[in-house]
């Protein structure tokens, strides 16, 4: 049976994480490659690496460090933040990563999800959606959630899928950082328009969160960074849980 | 030496790295003479099936791939090529084994790709499977599958049953990603190098 995937995300800056962690065991935490390898062998099911370099300059040294993941992770990972061009993602994609992900490029420039897709297949895809709920309906926004659009959520997502993207990550701006819970209620409502899969994001705080992201929201995975980077729940911990609820996830 | 096909598919990084973690000695070679005289052939894949071919054919690569004798391992699109054609953009493949391989159903209900990891069924006793127990999960991203046939030695349960490995004389094929399947799927390309 198909599994829920659990996906950690580490955020980048000039190749190094940059939320802070807490490892003990871990030689150096800001080292991404170090931090996805104890992932990876806690059972992580795919990892998101995305790239909040401010400067053209720290963002080269994004190539350097997908080369390094892939050179030591076996499971898939995803490279996300300010990509908008299919050259980058050509240069990504040969330094070993499995997807890219799009965010604000695609609302200034949706053909793009057009041309990835056609060029290296809808399975490396993602579109990443960061929405916020304003005067009763779901708006898109770019620049990290910080710039408010006109576009709505659902058929925004509607669309992305029919320019060929393969998955959609949805955060919702309300709940990220909250730890409050995903935004089961949008999410389920995203899932039954889409014949693409979902990842939920923003609002992961605790282990029921996740059970009621797969069962309510009809979520296909579930991302998270800081409950993860500060070991507040830890993955093999996460998934014992989510079986015993009688959800599928490997283990 | 184990030659891994070069033509461009997506995945060649990936499983280059899992061949370099296993520490196999490869080459990357899309010259028909290395890759007639490889001891075992390895062929990667990852988009679209038509793309790939056309990729193939430029290559000059379909009629060296159909007359290998050695073992040759198709991964994922690698594996669909081998059948006789394609749905997806109905491609003629290359023909070495005689399925037609078939999109998932569009049911508003199923996710396609079917993306993320996933058991097993019906495994046979085979060496490519030796020391991997069926519960394991492998990682799939696909849109389009093998159907079930006389020649599938493992199957895979979404919406329905189809091939996740054949076999046919010297070809087999593998429509997971066994180089991104964590320890399992390096298990399964050593038992490939070393058990057949």
């Amino acid at each position: 049976m198909l599994t829920k995937r659990i996906i950690p995300c580490l955020d980048i800056k000039n190749g190094r994480t940059v939320k802070g962690v807490n490892f003990l065991n871990l030689r150096d935490a800001g080292d991404p490659v170090e931090l996805a390898k104890k992932y990876a062998l806690e059972g992580a099911d795919e990892l998101v690496f995305l790239d909040i370099s401010a400067t053209q300059e720290e963002r080269e040294t994004i190539y350097d460090l997908v080369y390094r993941v892939a050179e030591q992770i076996n499971i898939p990972f995803t490279v996300g933040g300010g990509i908008a061009s299919s050259d980058k993602v050509s240069k990504i994609l040969n330094n070993g990563a499995d997807k890219v992900s799009v965010n604000s490029a695609a609302v200034y420039n949706p053909q793009i999800v057009k041309e990835i897709s056609d060029k290296f297949g809808a399975q490396c895809m993602v579109v990443a959606i960061d929405a916020r709920h304003v005067d009763g309906q779901w708006l898109v926004h770019t620049h990290g959630g910080s710039k408010p659009t006109e576009l709505e959520l659902f058929s925004w997502a509607e669309k992305m899928e029919d320019m060929g993207a393969g998955e959609i990550l949805f955060t919702s701006m309300d709940h990220d950082g909250t730890k409050e819970g995903f935004a089961c209620e949008a999410l389920a409502e995203m899932s039954s328009r889409l014949t693409i899969p979902v990842i939920a994001s923003g609002g992961a705080g605790k282990m029921v969160d996740f059970k009621e992201v797969f069962t309510d929201g009809k979520a296909d995975a579930g991302l998270a960074a800081s409950i993860f980077h500060f070991n507040e729940i830890p993955i093999p911990e996460l998934k014992s849980y989510l079986k015993e609820e009688g959800i599928s996830v490997r283990i | 030496m184990i030659v891994l096909i070069d033509y461009d598919a997506g995945n060649t990084c990936s499983v280059m790295n899992a061949l370099k973690r296993l520490e196999v000695d490869f080459v990357l070679s899309d010259d028909p003479e290395v890759i007639r005289s490889a001891e075992k052939v390895i062929f990667p894949g990852v988009g679209h099936a038509k793309a790939a071919m056309d990729s193939l054919r430029e290559k000059g690569l379909v009629e060296v791939i159909k007359g290998l004798t050695q073992p040759v391992l198709g991964i994922c699109v690698g594996m669909q090529l081998l059948c006789t054609s394609s749905k997806e953009g109905d491609a003629d493949c290359l023909d070495v084994i005689p399925l037609r391989v078939t999109k998932f159903d569009e049911n508003p209900a199923l996710k396609v790709p079917h993306m993320g990891w996933n058991t097993l069924t019906n495994v046979q006793d085979h060496p490519l499977f030796k020391g991997i127990e069926s519960e394991e999960y492998f990682y799939f991203v696909h849109s389009y599958y093998v159907p079930q046939s006389s020649y599938s030695i493992a199957d895979c349960e979404y919406d329905l049953e189809f091939s996740a490995a054949v076999q046919k004389d010297n070809f087999y094929g593998i429509q997971f990603h066994a180089e991104k399947s964590g320890p399992i799927g390096a298990q399964l390309l050593s038992n490939f190098i070393t058990q057949i």
